[in-house]
């Protein structure tokens, strides 16, 4: 019991992550979790803007069923299963956090400068959470899927348009801590 | 009753997200400075067995629970939209420190600034929906 109270190794959260891929291919549905985002704007009238949002929404509903579920284990693992949440991350990685202005990394699960309500005072971290999100959001779209649907469900596929996703994922991700971080932080 | 199953596949998932530590910030962080095997480890354990089981059900033709045979679709062929898309995506997965999955277990965990930042991916989501026609695919 203990060992589930403490962080999962790799081991065994990157089997129970292809578990949950199997499970849905063997329910008939597939493993993405950004589609979501469009089944909302759908929900929300976008059918109205752009013939991208008219489909048939409801036949969707358990993937909805899916994420309102991931917000539940949200909720479970940091309530019931977490009485230390801190992320032992690399004593580098802390020295590099460091240097940009991060002071809590290995002491929590999230930069308080961004991620408490703090950040609701502070503008211009204010304007990187929105920029972030929009960024994930046109981007998933754009490339047909994000880290379950591409990087999980797609290379698991063998699809080559997969790869060039996760490639291009690496790119974005590496341009922004390597060379925008020093310049934003 | 399968829509009690979907929400428990759901929940059982986020709490491994949370768990593993891949909802996490600094992980993604760390992940993007090479500084650490873990999140290497967790795609590549999961990719592993995703691609055994994957390639195990297309070849022998497996069936779903509930007795239709299952279709894993192809991708469509092309390179800028998962090129472009792709780099547009990692930008904003370094920059939030969360990719959708993520971004509900956050909520969920109790994070209320990631409701900013899952309010500003669906007006992304948007944004793509209604650019489509005039973006390289």
């Amino acid at each position: 019991m203990t060992k589930i109270l403490e962080p999962w190794p790799w081991y065994v959260s990157g089997p129970l992550i292809a578990l949950t891929m199997a499970i849905l291919i063997l329910m008939g549905k597939r493993f993405g979790m950004s589609s979501n985002l469009r089944t909302l704007c759908s929900i929300g009238g976008a059918g109205k803007l752009a013939d991208f949002f008219r489909f048939d929404w409801k036949a969707q509903r358990w993937n909805l069923l899916v994420a309102v579920g991931v917000f539940v284990g949200g909720f479970i693992a940091q309530n019931f299963l977490s009485p230390n949440d801190a992320v032992a991350i690399s004593e580098n990685t802390i020295a590099k956090l460091n240097t940009l202005g991060f002071e809590d990394g290995g002491q929590a699960y999230m930069p308080q400068a961004l991620f408490e309500n703090q950040v609701f005072s502070n503008p211009k971290n204010l304007v990187l959470l929105i920029l972030g999100g929009f960024l994930v959001g046109f981007g998933a779209r754009y490339a047909g899927g994000c880290t379950s649907g591409h990087a999980i469900s797609g290379l698991s596929n063998l699809q080559l348009p997969s790869l060039i996703a996760v490639i291009g994922f690496f790119v974005g991700g590496l341009l922004m801590v390597h060379v925008i971080f020093p310049i934003l932080f | 009753m399968k829509s009690v199953l979907y929400l428990l596949i759901g929940t059982f998932f986020g709490i491994v997200l949370f768990k593993s530590e891949a909802a996490s910030w600094f992980r993604i962080y760390e992940m993007f400075q090479f500084d650490s095997f873990h999140m290497y480890g967790i795609i590549g354990s999961a990719l592993a067995l995703g691609i055994l089981f994957t390639q195990l059900t297309k070849r022998k033709g497996l069936k779903s629970f509930y007795g239709e045979k299952i279709v894993i679709a192809d991708k469509d062929k092309s390179f800028y939209r998962y090129a472009i898309g792709g780099v547009c995506f990692g930008l904003g997965w370094a920059l939030a420190g969360a990719c959708p999955g993520p971004m509900y277990v956050l909520i969920g965990a109790g994070y209320v600034p990631i409701i900013i930042v899952l309010a500003s991916a669906t007006i992304g989501t948007l944004v793509y929906g209604i650019l489509k026609d005039k973006l390289p695919h």
